[in-house]
């Protein structure tokens, strides 16, 4: 079945997971909110950068951070100058390449969630004496609530996934950086085809009912009025 | 207490300036053809609308000047919108506590039982708000603002998503906020009904300008503006219930000018109740007739005529001072030699309950 470098890999593969979600709902909601609020000419500047990774190959943005992050790129080295250690080949690296990789499947949700609910509910709030930030906590973040959930899924389920980025600036450090997708490509490399369908397997199953789970929770949101007033 | 307003707002192709001071007690319609700026005003006094440049005084609360800007939710103003505005995430009683709980406890005058009471909806507070029908929806919301123990009121069309039915259910708390509350009303409305029902003073609203604005009965009969003209061109009399005549089966109005008889109308005597004219219900005679199946006839002396199409004209008739309209053929007006000042009897074929 699995041997301690699987096992390992796995709770790699979800402590990084569990992060990266963390970190992207923390700076993906202001700037998911910002993205449905803003009327700034030049917001699809910022909406292309985020879906960047839908379309790039994962390599190639693993290529650059790898690049950016190493001991010669602008943030390792700047890093490294302050008496710190390059993060390629880190678990911090991997966590930072990871918020990229997954930010859109945060961002959009919860974007989308955010433009649904309108300006009403929000100017209903300010009549009954809601400041800003009580409005957002009180009003919006209840009604976004599916967006919220679909978000958190699917940047877990997206980072666990991940394959090119994580090979490119984790490199394959078993205990270190080594992630279940990449240790079931060793595995069938070395023609483990046991061990290959244990991890792939399990990963299916996991992927399935996290999925399974979101689509049944929205339905029973989606049966409430999406504006969030009536 | 007055509320004295100014603001310019420009939007895409559509300009509001007006400069205007509003009664501080009874409800104030602000009325005009849609797209005339009655929600944008209704609205920049909310605090929804931010305009660099405006002012805005309610009592001793100063809520703009130029760039001193009150927020919406620092303003203690209750606000009903136009369309339905209960929060679907939260059951009624707890969408008539979300203003409540967040106004400071030495501000709060207003029970939640009050709300709750005015607008008869204690049987609703464990629903969803999904589930409520349109009107109740709208009494919820009415409550809500209510529930914030608001300076002042402010009610956008609160009616014109509701159909005939809902309106009439809706209208009575309406006519009882007038009665019970002791704060000014600002209600946006294109309905000339709910406005003669409602209002005590009009704002007349056209293009993005303030046309005029003074006190309903007053506006009404105005010949200088639309409202005194074309078929549904309406005094508006505030009579009491005097009494009742139980062989005939009528009922006794009395106003400053006299007596009104019309057919019977379960009210108690002394009940106040406001009554609509139809210019061209009334017909106008030099001499008393004796012989005529219309009760309702009274001295009057003719103040203004201005012509109606070509072949009627309105003529503005003083009983007493009470202002009234009648509509009469312009051939009439000649064979009568109808001049300001004359004085006539007034021959009301119909007169229209309010309220």
């Amino acid at each position: 079945m699995l041997n301690d470098s699987d096992l390992s890999a796995l709770f790699i593969t979800l402590k990084l997971a569990v992060i990266t979600t963390i970190i992207l709902l923390i700076i993906g909601t202001p700037l998911a909110w910002w993205l449905a609020r803003s009327r700034l000419r030049f917001k699809f500047l910022i909406e292309a950068v985020i879906a960047l990774p839908l379309v790039l190959p994962p390599t190639v943005l693993g290529f650059y951070l790898l690049i950016a992050l190493g001991p010669n790129g602008p943030i390792g080295g700047a890093l490294q100058s302050l008496g710190g250690q390059p993060l390629a080949f880190t678990f911090t690296g991997l966590i930072i390449g990871s918020v990229f990789y997954s930010m859109p499947f945060v961002v959009q949700p919860l974007q989308s969630a955010f433009s649904a609910i309108g300006e009403r509910p929000l100017e209903v709030a300010a009549t009954l004496r809601a400041s800003p930030l009580d409005r957002f906590f009180t009003v919006v973040v209840p009604l976004a609530r599916p967006g919220f959930l679909t978000a958190s899924v699917l940047g877990f389920a997206h980072t666990i996934g991940e394959f090119g980025v994580v090979l490119m600036i984790g490199g394959n450090i078993p205990g270190q950086t080594q992630v279940l997708s990449i240790a079931i490509y060793d595995h069938v490399e070395a023609l483990e085809y046991s061990q290959a369908h244990w991890l792939s397997g399990g990963l299916l199953l996991l992927s399935f009912i996290m999925l399974m789970t979101v689509y049944a929770l929205n339905r029973r949101f989606s049966l409430r009025n999406v504006s969030g007033i009536s | 207490m007055t509320i004295d307003a100014r603001f310019k707002i420009t939007r895409q192709n559509f300009t509001l300036d007006v400069n205007l001071t509003i009664p501080g007690k009874g409800i104030s319609a602000i009325y005009g053809d849609s797209g005339c700026g009655k929600t944008t005003l209704l609205r920049a006094i909310a605090g929804l609308e931010k305009t660099p440049d405006g002012y805005l005084q309610v009592g001793d609360m100063l809520w703009q000047d130029g760039s001193f800007f009150v927020p919406p939710e620092k303003r203690s103003l209750g606000y009903v919108f136009q369309e339905p505005s209960l929060f679907t995430h939260l059951n009624v009683r707890r969408n008539l506590e979300y203003g409540l709980k967040r106004v400071p406890k030495t501000d709060c005058k207003v029970s939640l039982e009050q709300a709750v009471d005015l607008l008869s909806i204690s049987h609703l507070l464990d629903r969803n708000s999904s589930e409520l029908s349109g009107g109740e929806r709208q009494r919820v919301a009415i409550a809500r603002a209510l529930a914030t123990s608001p300076k002042i009121l402010l009610m956008d069309e609160p009616l014109s998503a509701l159909d005939l039915k809902r309106k009439q259910e809706i209208m009575p708390y309406l006519e009882s906020l007038h009665d019970e509350l002791k704060i000014p009303v600002l209600y946006v409305s294109h309905a000339p009904g709910e406005v003669a029902r409602l209002a005590d003073h009009l704002i007349l609203l056209k293009d993005g300008k303030l046309k005029a604005a003074g006190k309903l009965d007053d506006m009404l009969t105005r010949l200088d503006l639309p409202l005194a003209h074309g078929d549904r061109a309406a005094a508006l009399i505030h009579a009491t219930v005097a009494g009742h005549d139980t062989e005939f089966n009528l009922t006794y109005l009395d106003f400053p000018g006299g007596r009104f008889t019309i057919a019977h109308k379960d009210l108690p005597v002394n009940h106040a109740v406001r009554l609509r004219v139809i210019a061209r219900d009334v017909s106008l005679t030099s001499e008393h007739q004796s012989q005529t199946s219309i009760l309702n006839i009274f001295p009057a002396v003719i103040e203004e005529i201005t012509p109606e199409g070509n072949a009627q004209v309105m003529v503005r008739l003083l009983i007493q001072g009470i202002p009234l309209l009648a509509r009469i053929t312009r051939k009439s007006a000649s064979l009568l030699k109808l001049t300001p000042g004359k004085k006539v009897f007034a021959q009301v074929k119909s007169v229209a309950l309010l309220s």
